[in-house]
């Protein structure tokens, strides 16, 4: 009984993970590749489930609804980083985070005007709807298992795009030295765009395929954004295979450490304090872990030393 | 020579105007979530306080955003109590919030309505004569769940809430009325939307039924995956996670859901027709139970406002005190703690045409009031 409820835990957790992933390679390439700390990322990730919720509620479909959220998000993107992020490039950190943070502001604010405070309707395709015998005794969500799936191709797909790629070779290029690949003629403000949208539409993905199982409203995306933080942070900063991993650890530590820890605290405290202090501590699992990470190696797991 | 009469006649009329009206005249600070998730609770209080107060010229009303966060909510009833100089404050959605702001701002000597937040706190030991709650004692409509759930024949509950005051609140007021035994009891993070992990545990529990409080879009999240996840278990909650604003969102997932409320929109009585249509035709969507708490908040001052001046505290508490006003629940008055005596119904989830909403099936708890009355020493 307890090694099912566990394997499905582990389901969940990588579930979550994947998802994280799709928030946090945005980030860190952005970061990587620009040195840009863009605290704005959260709302690509409700634009991305706003275009997909306005989509399904016109055409009906989930699918054109998914294809809405990537272009949403990637237009919204290129606008913004055309408009004001490119101005931010060459400032220091503390600008960017203040002028990204306007931007959330912003986002939020122009969201609300025009689709209201209310949260809006997004439902998975009947095809996905209901549970999947896998191994004996374990269903699982056909949902989930497709969150899971989509973040996995989008992991290869990345992979690829990076390593065998001539804009792979160039953003790699552009992490290890800016002015170089410039110099070499290569349009640098294009790629810079051309990342932007990327991670933009990544996270856009995100929000739409989460929008559809919990709710599509303003400010979703800022919870989801500080744990993209501390995914990259965990994962080394500028790397997409840390922010794969990070992402996993972080999904998989919180969700099992948010059931197991109060069930664990039980055997030695009354239910009703255990349930509590547990569930407190296991929200805190996540920043404890980043902790170690930290001390252990302090640019990360894969980061640059 | 002109100039100067025209002047001097209008200086009269001001200063006549003003010593005469000074007495009558109420400043309300609301402070309330505008922003963020949670946001259509705060909206739903603010239209309907906004409305009951439509047209009232003696009541002017400075509204604030709290973004659901405890720090600003202080900071913004400090300044509205320092130099806006308000009489009044109302507002607050969250137990946490309320905990924060409330004993403050009665201790200075200001009047608090609340709209919504109800914690144990300050209906038990924390209670103050300046604090009146129009909404009900966070405990209330738990416990009608739980009455529910008894006549309903539910053996073995699987109860989860938020783990902060009014999850707390909402879990004990669920145990107090429920008989049967608890097949696991859960406290998720405040803002918390994905519940796999949870659902799972609901799976493995063996319970024949859930109860769950999951107010704003963390009940959104919670009622799509439970559908979803192919349990088939009878759900019944408060009417928090099943309110007008919300349902929407949750789309048919909702459908035949019993959940507890004090209001719906069809409970007949001219006051509340006359709500629900004025809220119709003035914002153009159907009314929420928190809008339905702003409105009464509203009304209930200004039917205080007939009876005394807000500088004569004694005579404006004991006009409040007397709920003199008619209320869109039909009866209701306060109890010794200022907490509100009414009838909790239970409601089920219906589509009329393609709108899903909520219909009254029976009444739950008759005249209820609350458990902390006598630990209230006031």
């Amino acid at each position: 009984m307890t090694s099912i409820l566990f394997f499905e835990q582990l389901l969940n957790g990588i579930q979550f993970g994947t998802m994280l992933f799709l928030m946090s390679a945005g980030l860190t390439l952005i970061f990587g590749v620009m040195g840009l700390i863009n605290l704005a990322h959260g709302s690509f990730y409700m634009i991305g489930a706003f275009s997909a919720a306005l989509i399904a509620s016109l055409t009906g479909s989930f699918w054109l609804a998914l294809l809405a959220s990537l272009s949403g998000a990637a237009i919204a993107g290129v606008l913004i980083e055309i408009i004001i992020i490119r101005r931010l490039y060459r400032r220091d950190h503390l600008d960017q985070v203040l002028a990204t943070f306007a931007l959330i502001l912003l986002l939020s604010e122009g969201v609300r005007w025009y689709f209201g405070a209310f949260p809006l309707y997004l439902d998975i395709p009947e095809n996905l709807n209901g549970t999947l015998p896998i191994l004996d005794d374990i269903i699982y969500s056909k949902y989930r298992l497709f969150i899971i799936f989509m973040g996995l191709l989008i992991a290869v797909g990345l992979y690829i795009l990076i390593s065998k790629t001539r804009l792979g070779v160039r953003i790699r290029a552009g992490q290890n030295d800016r002015q170089m690949i410039s110099a070499l003629g290569i349009d640098i403000s294009k790629l810079y765009t051309i990342v932007f949208a990327l991670g933009a539409s990544l996270a856009g993905l995100a929000g739409a395929m989460i929008g559809a199982i919990q709710s599509v409203e303003v400010g979703m995306g800022e919870p989801i954004l500080i744990l993209a933080f501390v995914v990259i942070v965990i994962g080394g900063i500028g790397s997409i295979k840390g922010a794969l991993i990070g992402s996993i650890l972080v999904g998989v530590t919180d969700t099992i450490g948010r059931i197991f820890l109060p069930e664990l605290l039980k055997i030695f405290m009354e239910s009703a304090s255990a349930t509590s202090v547990g569930s407190s501590i296991g929200s805190m699992l996540i920043y404890i872990l980043m902790a170690l990470i930290l001390i252990i190696k302090p640019s990360g797991l894969f980061g640059k030393t | 020579m002109k100039k100067f009469t025209t002047t001097l006649v209008a200086l009269l009329i001001m200063g006549s105007t003003s010593s005469f009206a000074d007495g009558h005249k109420v400043k309300v600070g609301m402070i309330t979530t505008l922003s963020g998730g949670g946001s259509g609770l705060g909206i739903d209080v603010r239209d309907g306080f906004m409305l009951a107060v439509k047209g009232n010229k003696n009541i002017s009303v400075i509204t604030k955003d709290d973004q659901r966060k405890p720090d600003i909510a202080v900071q913004l009833a400090d300044k509205m109590i320092q130099s806006d100089k308000v009489d009044v404050l109302t507002g607050i959605i969250w137990s946490n919030l309320a905990m924060a702001v409330v004993p403050a701002t009665v201790n200075q000597g200001k009047f608090y309505l609340s709209p919504n937040a109800g914690p144990s706190k300050l209906a038990g030991k924390g209670c103050h004569k300046n604090y009146f709650n129009v909404a009900w004692q966070n405990d209330n409509l738990h416990e009608a769940a739980g009455g529910y759930a008894n006549s309903a024949g539910f053996k073995n509950s699987f109860i989860l809430a938020p783990n902060y005051p009014a999850g707390k609140d909402a879990l004990t007021g669920y145990k107090r009325y429920f008989k049967g035994s608890l097949a696991g009891e859960i406290y998720t993070k405040l803002g918390q939307k994905d519940y796999a992990a949870e659902i799972a545990q609901i799976r493995a529990s063996g319970a024949d039924s859930v109860f769950f409080f999951l107010p704003g879009g963390m009940g959104i999240g919670f009622m799509k995956q439970f559908s979803q996840s192919g349990i088939k278990l009878p759900v019944v909650g408060p009417a928090f996670s099943f309110d007008q604003g919300i349902l929407k969102a949750v789309g048919d997932a909702a459908l035949g859901v019993k959940n507890t409320s004090q209001w719906s929109k069809d409970i007949d009585n001219n006051a509340n027709k006359k709500f629900v249509k004025d809220f119709q035709s003035e914002y153009g969507r159907l009314p929420s139970l928190y809008a339905s708490q702003g409105y009464d908040t509203g009304k209930l001052l200004i039917s205080a406002m007939s009876k005394a001046k807000v500088k004569d505290k004694d005579k404006f508490r004991d006009a409040l005190r007397k709920a003199d006003f008619s209320s869109t629940r039909g009866k209701f008055s306060f109890d010794k703690n200022h907490h509100p005596i009414q009838d909790i119904y239970v409601r089920e989830v219906i589509k009329e045409g393609k709108i899903l909403t909520n219909k009254i099936v029976s009444v739950g708890l008759k005249d209820h009031s609350n458990a902390y009355v006598s630990e209230c020493k006031m």
